[in-house]
């Protein structure tokens, strides 16, 4: 919307250049004006938002330490950072964990979870989709640390699923052990699940019911109904909620760390807990931010998709 | 005839069977913070009790968690929507040549995940002498939910049509009166949205204040509820539940009463984010 506009109707020389410096000077104060307005944003972001990034950029080649000799003298030294980390065991198993949390936890389980749930409560009784849908959302709702509590409770030794187990006759499970992975990927789909279903939810709503109605006139089932109309339809959300989700696991970090603390051993640590052991377990902030550097690439490539495929009008 | 049968019932039963799997996990907390025998487990309680609920509600260090938690995010809150609005309403109504790249900018930054960040951002906290400060924390979390306050502010604004507020400036009102007496009041459903979406996400927040505050008289409740997990959380069953309970009450409460402003559904028109 555009203020200022709908003159030049005027045909008198003097008049209209008149006009124009009015214009102008209203146009100077309107730039004026938003600079001012957004001022206070601009400074917040550039030293809170735009700053640490930049550093991330900046210490990640620095052998900056949080004690010892190293606290003193911050130096540069060039990518030394990454060459111990590819040489690093530990960040090549982060690397597989964050993918495999990424792909079980975000791009399968809340993604399919959510569609099905979706799908399935289209049409339904209006009581019976609110119950199962806020049951859902109730998981969603919960923050992230409670998550993690009412799963270890549901999971630890002896705990509810294990009681479960015992009363069926079968030997009890150490989860989290033996587990761990599946377990951490489990409540992860459970917290992020409802995010989806309602992206769907709305996704499915906007398929207008004649174009359904036309194809099963023509004859189509209700499976190629939804593989040939729906989900072509759909392709936009999916895509988009895809990125989200996918955005957002990767910096899950609250939920891993109450759970199993990236354990036992390493076989739950995702690059952000395999960062902050690194720069808070062993003040190794150089390092650490080198690995941030990483997780920071990966979204900085995410969130360029996520934007080119939006297509936004601003 | 059967089959069709068939075909409506199985997605209630796979329903049903998605919902108690779903809500299991949930019942502990439930069930457990009524409970005075609470066991790991779930199980049915031999008797009723609040007495988990009055201990938490009395110990001092985490009413004052509490305290500390209300203020980050709503400070944040407050921060975020004042410079949200101001910064949404230029984007909105004039035609600036750096609009574009800037929207871009927001919108490629509400997408990037915070855990990414904030090693340097401590290490920026120590610089500038703000690590274990509250007001810090506050800033920072103000940056975070800025970019997406600003996305939905100027969504929310564009829907405020230009006309009633050039009937304000023909009554003599100034672009701020404008802005202030006649944009923000019809305003208010998406204010409240922001706001809410903001609290939400740092009351619920773990990572951030555990990373920049290092006194414990200084953690909010989403860090005192972890310490608490650490110290007692294998034995107080019943007093974790409730103060888990407790915790996630705001979240919920807010929940719900966003609803009432998100009529219109949950479509991913802008950028939304959970």
């Amino acid at each position: 919307m555009y203020t200022g506009m709908g003159c030049g109707m005027n045909t008198d020389p003097v008049l209209s250049h008149e006009i124009q410096i009015k214009e102008k000077r209203k146009k100077d104060y309107t730039l004026f004006r938003s600079i001012l307005f957004l001022l206070p944003t601009w400074i917040i972001l550039l030293i809170f938002f735009v700053g640490p990034i930049l550093l991330t950029f900046y210490f990640a080649f620095t052998n900056l330490s949080l004690t010892g000799t190293e606290a003193k003298s911050l130096e540069f030294t060039g990518f030394q950072n990454f060459v111990t980390m590819f040489q690093d065991p530990n960040f090549r198993i982060s690397m597989v964990n964050t993918i495999v949390f990424l792909v079980f936890s975000a791009v399968i389980g809340q993604q399919v979870l959510g569609f099905i749930l979706a799908l399935l409560m289209k049409e339904k009784n209006t009581s019976f989709r609110r119950i199962i849908g806020i049951i859902v959302i109730a998981g969603w709702v919960t923050p992230e640390i409670v998550v993690a509590f009412c799963w270890v409770a549901f999971l630890s030794d002896n705990g509810t699923l294990n009681m479960i187990l015992g009363n069926m006759g079968m030997k009890p499970v150490t989860w989290l052990y033996t587990f761990p992975m599946i377990s951490v990927i489990i409540a992860n789909i459970w917290h992020g699940t409802a995010f989806s279903m309602l992206v769907y939810q709305a996704a499915l709503d906007d398929v207008p019911k004649s174009v359904e109605e036309a194809a099963v006139i023509d004859g189509a089932s209700r499976f190629q109904l939804l593989l040939r109309i729906v989900l072509p339809m759909m392709k936009g959300s999916i895509v988009t909620n895809m990125i989200l989700v996918t955005l957002q696991t990767l910096g899950v970090f609250t939920l891993i760390f109450a759970m199993t603390g990236g354990g036992p051993g390493a076989s739950t640590q995702t690059l952000p807990i395999f960062m902050y052991n690194q720069a808070f377990v062993n003040y190794q902030l150089g390092y650490g931010t080198a690995i941030s550097l990483i997780l920071l690439l990966i979204g900085i490539v995410s969130s360029t998709i996520y934007i080119r495929y939006m297509k936004v009008e601003i | 005839m059967n089959r069709f049968k068939l075909e409506k019932i199985v997605p209630y039963v796979i329903l049903t069977v998605i919902g108690i799997l779903f809500i299991f996990p949930l019942l502990w907390v439930l069930v457990a913070s009524v409970d005075p025998n609470a066991q790991q487990a779930l199980k049915t309680p031999d008797s009723l009790t609040t007495s988990n609920f009055t201990s938490i509600l009395k110990d001092g260090a985490i009413l004052r968690s509490f305290a500390i938690g209300l203020f980050l995010s709503l400070g944040q809150a407050v921060l975020v929507v004042l410079f949200a609005g101001l910064a949404a309403y230029p984007l909105s109504r004039y035609a600036l040549k750096f609009k574009k790249p800037f929207m871009y900018t927001i919108l490629f930054m509400t997408s990037l995940p915070i855990t990414a960040v904030m090693v340097p951002v401590y290490q920026l906290f120590v610089y500038i002498d703000l690590q274990d400060s509250l007001i810090g924390t506050v800033l920072f979390l103000t940056a975070s939910g800025l970019p997406y306050a600003i996305w939905m502010m100027k969504n929310f604004m564009d829907a405020v049509p230009l006309e009633l507020e050039e009937s304000a400036w023909i009554d003599g009102a100034s672009v701020w009166e404008g802005l202030r007496r006649v944009v923000a009041p019809l305003m208010i459903p998406g204010i409240c949205t922001v706001a809410i979406f903001t609290f939400s996400g740092s009351w619920g927040n773990f990572f951030v204040p555990y990373i920049l505050i290092q006194t414990p008289e200084k953690f909010p409740a989403s860090v005192t509820i972890f310490q608490f997990f650490g110290n007692y959380g294998m034995v107080e069953y019943g007093k974790l539940a409730a103060f888990s309970l407790i915790y996630t009450m705001p979240a919920v409460v807010l929940y719900i009463f966003s609803q009432r402003f998100m009529s219109q559904g949950f479509s991913l028109g802008g950028a939304s984010k959970g």
